[in-house]
């Protein structure tokens, strides 16, 4: 039942936002359903996989879906991900995550000014 | 398509993959501002950037479950729930004001950024040797 609920919860912020919804289910699992950290990334990224698809088709329905942009960000974001995870060791820190949380921060004042 | 948005779009694919792969966090959150940089309305980046995570999470199930760590019972179970919220979500998102769906995101991030920030500087004073 708990799972049921979580899953809820992140089906709505995933689709309207557009992100995978690991914000808010990795914690609702750790602190709601008493899962391991380790477990409960595994297990978000399980449930991503059908939420983010739900959210392509429902999306699809109403025409909002842009394949070709999909593919133009997403083909090189693989790839891209794949470099910063083998990137992480050398690259990591607090200096390093202090500054990527000024950028996404800059970004989200972009967005609400903009 | 345009040449300038096709390099704008694969330099803030990369970008975006690179950050999210080093700091451990969803590519959702990237890709939906670097659509909205390539003109997509708020509502088409939300959508297309759940197209963009797809692949992205496969590639996560499957090393997951190499590691060892997946169940896949309650993956199936919050994912499968998840599809009600979803389409609350979707209805939600279309139905409102494009600008204000927008300013949300953008609070979005900010408060991802702060809980960022927070964790980074509580675990440098509880392992300071660490840093």
């Amino acid at each position: 039942m708990r799972l049921v609920l979580i899953g809820l919860v992140a089906g709505v912020f995933s689709s309207l936002f557009g992100v995978g919804g690991g914000i808010v289910i990795v914690p609702l699992l750790i602190m709601v359903a008493g899962f391991a950290a380790k477990e409960a990334s595994a297990v978000s990224l399980g449930a991503i996989a059908i939420t983010a698809l739900a959210g392509v088709v429902l999306y699809a329905l109403h025409g909002k879906v842009d394949v070709e942009h999909g593919a133009l960000v997403g083909v090189p974001a693989m790839v891209g991900a794949l470099a910063g995870a083998s990137l992480q060791r050398r690259l990591s820190g607090p200096a390093f995550m202090l500054a990527f949380a000024c950028l996404l921060a800059g970004i989200g004042v972009w967005l609400l000014v903009g | 398509m345009s040449a300038t948005t096709i390099l704008l779009g694969v330099t803030l694919g990369l970008a975006a993959g690179v950050l999210s792969g080093l700091f451990g966090v969803g590519g959702g959150i990237l890709f939906v501002p670097a659509l909205v940089a390539l003109g997509l309305g708020q509502v088409e980046a939300a959508a297309t950037s759940l197209l963009a995570i797809v692949p992205t999470a496969a590639v996560g199930i499957w090393r997951q479950t190499r590691y060892g760590n997946m169940r896949v019972r309650p993956a199936v179970v919050v994912g499968v729930a998840s599809i009600v919220g979803v389409e609350i979500g979707v209805q939600i998102a279309t139905g409102m004001p494009e600008h204000a769906l927008r300013r949300l995101f953008g609070l979005l991030l900010i408060a991802v950024a702060g809980q960022l920030a927070w964790q980074t500087l509580r675990l440098r004073r509880r392992y300071p040797e660490a840093t």
